[in-house]
């Protein structure tokens, strides 16, 4: 008897000990004090990897460094991953409510699930103490769900095509007005050898800019947005055509061969490295065309930037309308123990990143931009301007619409540069989808 | 030791430990994922049940049996591949010049994460600049294929990158296998005046067929839970053409944050897994 009650007792410890080596694992979550030195950690976790994105990791780092000398009772424990391990990691971490204190996210349709499932603190306090009248009009408002602000804005980003000014200048081409001359600079180069555009429709993403702007183009600048808030369908005969558009480019060799299994950062690899003409990407791209120091000046001096040309007979016959849109903001975790502490960190970041993005790094931040008297490349203060003078900027169809929706559009605009669905099966997937998120 | 394991209370404190764990890191969690696959659950808000409705989806979904399609092929390349494995091995367990090299160069690849593979195999399917690409470039071929980015030869094109991954690991057992096949008998055999060919396949392969056996089912159910390589070289891409179940679970589950969902493609992962481990067990007669 006494043999089997030291029997139990022992199994009971063993029970007791996995269940709390199980547990003590999914406790540890954001925030907690690791190292026991007193102080307080905050995690912070961005996607500016420093090899890809080094203008933007550098500031970070001496931003936070600046943090840690004024708060000497604060250590930010950073975490860098690239954006798609970055988007996949959220997710991971936001199921089991692990979420690091501070961290970056997309607007619209990616933040919308953290914002409403109480992932994310509301921050309208914040921006009201530090932030009044600061941001670009538009910005915070992507941020926001059911009345309440989750994320202070970072970026503000407009697309272009940016062009190599010596290949065209070398086969006389010059910057096209309409679509029908984008085609012709394609035929042009496509005979001589040189790939018109690269584009990495592998990610989805990248090639959906190419569909949006002829969408925005043909349809009018609203359709899109229109078929968020389902007032037109995806099948309209605009955004047909639009992705026959598309496949006509396809079909003539527009773009770089095989960029099906390209990701963005292989796509851009063909544009750096001058052996396509065009790339059609947003303004984030920008450091590399104007400061970085990875990129050879020679080059830099070789990049010009035309907006997407307008369409015959299309209805949105405004070149200054452009696709775009907010791109990452800073949120603070609602299961931060810090969470005073980060709302602080995640004002200050902002704060200084809008102050010194611009000169220091060149890039667009989404707060306003005092351009007087600025030490900065030419091409910043064009875009700066164009931004200003924009009649219209269309977020991005995949930021607007839900995860759902967005990751099925990526699939969609993969399988459409690779031939794989006909512009109405296209149309056609997209509509259910939205039906079926309607329906919910 | 005869007294201890004639206690059952000392046989229950054994076997507790491990099944403690396996109960809490692998049990559970299955029994989860089918109770998740009952939700409808973005992974983030408030979870909904909706009874089985998300596994009459997955009957109905055409993509789903797609991807079920592409694993299961996946499954015969490996099995198919296996065969190569057997053949150099037979040749590697043969005393030739140099044996010991070749065994070491089938290994490495085993050394390297599937991440550094796909990454690698990247490089060499580029269309443009890859090394396959460029030597037919080389040799006047204008159009060479374009591996991952054509919807009709992606699939098979991350299938060669698989077999290459997992040569070493198949080859280094059927090889220790065969080393153990005992010398008399061959040498009786050779007596007898049976050649090479004949020995393999009348003495050494009947000999290790039980380990043959276990390798095939090795080989299918790594292939058809196969997930990195895959994810990381085309993302299931170009469209769906490389979609396998897993890499198809994960894109709903994380992809879309349809949790509900994408538990129930897991589970139904798991089902045709049993089952067809099941099959394959009754017409291989391992149970034995």
């Amino acid at each position: 008897m006494k043999k089997k009650a030291l029997a139990l007792l022992a199994l009971f410890t063993l029970m007791i000990g996995v269940l709390l080596s199980g547990c003590s694992s999914s406790s540890e979550s954001a925030g907690e004090d690791k190292s026991g030195d007193g102080k307080i950690h905050l995690k912070f976790m961005h996607d500016w990897p420093k090899g890809s994105s080094t203008a933007y990791y550098n500031l970070v780092e001496e931003i936070i460094k600046d943090y840690e000398a004024k708060n000497p009772n604060v250590v930010i424990d950073v975490e860098v991953l690239n954006p798609d391990q970055y988007r996949d990691k959220l997710k991971v971490l936001a199921a089991s409510n692990e979420l690091p204190d501070i961290g970056l996210t997309w607007s619209n349709g990616f933040a919308e699930p953290y914002a409403t499932g109480g992932q994310f603190a509301p921050l309208d306090d914040v921006i009201e103490k530090e932030f009044k009248d600061q941001f670009v009009p538009g910005t915070v408002e992507s941020y926001s769900f059911n009345g309440k602000s989750y994320a202070l804005p970072m970026e503000m980003n407009i697309t272009y095509v940016f062009y190599n000014k010596e290949i065209f200048k070398k086969y006389n081409l010059e910057e096209p007005k309409t679509f029908e001359d984008l085609k012709n600079i394609g035929k042009v180069l496509t005979e001589n050898g040189v790939i018109p555009a690269t584009v990495g429709s592998k990610d989805g993403w990248p090639a959906s800019m190419w569909f949006m702007y002829l969408a925005d183009r043909i349809g009018g600048p609203t359709i899109l947005t229109d078929v968020i808030q389902g007032k037109v369908k995806m099948s309209d005969p605009a955004i047909v055509k639009a992705a026959e558009e598309v496949q006509n480019l396809v079909d003539m060799g527009f773009f770089v061969r095989g960029n099906t299994a390209f990701s963005n950062d292989d796509a851009k690899g063909y544009f750096l490295n001058e052996k396509a003409a065009m790339f059609l990407t947003a303004t984030w791209e920008l450091p590399n065309f104007t400061t970085s120091p990875d990129v050879p000046q020679e080059f830099k001096e070789k990049v010009g930037y035309f907006k997407f040309p307008v369409y015959e007979g299309g209805k949105g016959t405004d070149i200054n309308s452009y696709v775009g849109g907010p791109g990452l903001g800073a949120f603070v975790a609602e299961n931060s123990k810090h969470k005073e502490q980060a709302k602080d960190f995640a004002a200050y970041l902002v704060k200084e990143w809008g102050k010194r993005s611009v000169e220091g790094a060149g890039i667009l931040p989404a707060t306003k931009v005092d351009t007087e008297g600025l030490d900065v490349p030419q091409m910043y203060l064009d875009v700066l301007n164009d931004i200003n003078n924009a009649t219209n900027i269309t977020t991005w169809f995949d930021t607007q619409a839900s995860p759902n929706v967005a990751e099925l559009h990526h699939d969609l605009m993969t399988a459409l540069f690779g031939k794989q669905v006909t512009p109405e099966e296209f149309a056609k997937q997209h509509d259910d989808a939205l039906a079926k998120e309607a329906k919910k | 030791m005869k007294n201890v394991m004639s206690n059952k209370v000392a046989i229950a404190l054994y076997v507790l430990p491990s099944l403690l764990l396996v109960l809490f890191l692998i049990y559970i969690p299955i029994a989860l994922t089918g109770y998740y696959g009952l939700m409808d659950w973005d992974g983030v808000g408030q979870m909904k049940f909706i009874g089985l409705e998300n596994y009459k989806e997955l009957i109905h979904d055409k993509l789903f049996w797609e991807s079920t399609w592409h694993s299961v092929l996946l499954a015969l390349f490996s099995v198919l591949s296996l065969v190569g494995y057997l053949i150099v091995s037979l040749v590697l367990a043969s005393k030739i010049k140099g044996a010991n090299v070749f065994r070491k160069i089938y290994i490495i690849p085993m050394l390297m994460s599937s991440v550094a593979i796909a990454q690698l195999w990247i490089k060499i399917f580029d269309p443009m600049n890859g090394l396959i690409n460029s030597l037919f470039m080389m040799l006047g071929v204008e159009d060479p294929p374009l591996w991952l980015a054509d919807p009709n030869m992606a699939l098979y094109s991350v299938f060669v990158p698989i077999v290459w991954q997992y040569a070493g690991f198949y080859i280094i057992i059927i090889y220790a296998a065969l080393i153990n096949v005992p010398q008399e008998l061959i040498e009786a055999a050779r007596i007898d005046g049976a050649n090479a060919f004949q020995i393999a396949y009348k003495i050494k392969v009947p000999l290790i067929s039980g380990v043959l056996k276990v390798l095939i089912i090795l080989a299918v159910v790594g292939s058809l839970k196969y997930f990195d390589l895959i994810y990381v070289m085309t993302g299931g891409g170009p469209g769906h053409a490389t979609e396998v179940m897993a890499s198809y679970m994960y894109k709903e589950a994380f992809g879309k944050f349809n949790f509900g969902y994408g538990s129930a493609v897991g589970f139904g992962l798991l089902v045709i897994s049993m089952g067809t481990t099941w099959v394959i067990q009754k017409l291989l007669n391992t149970n034995k």
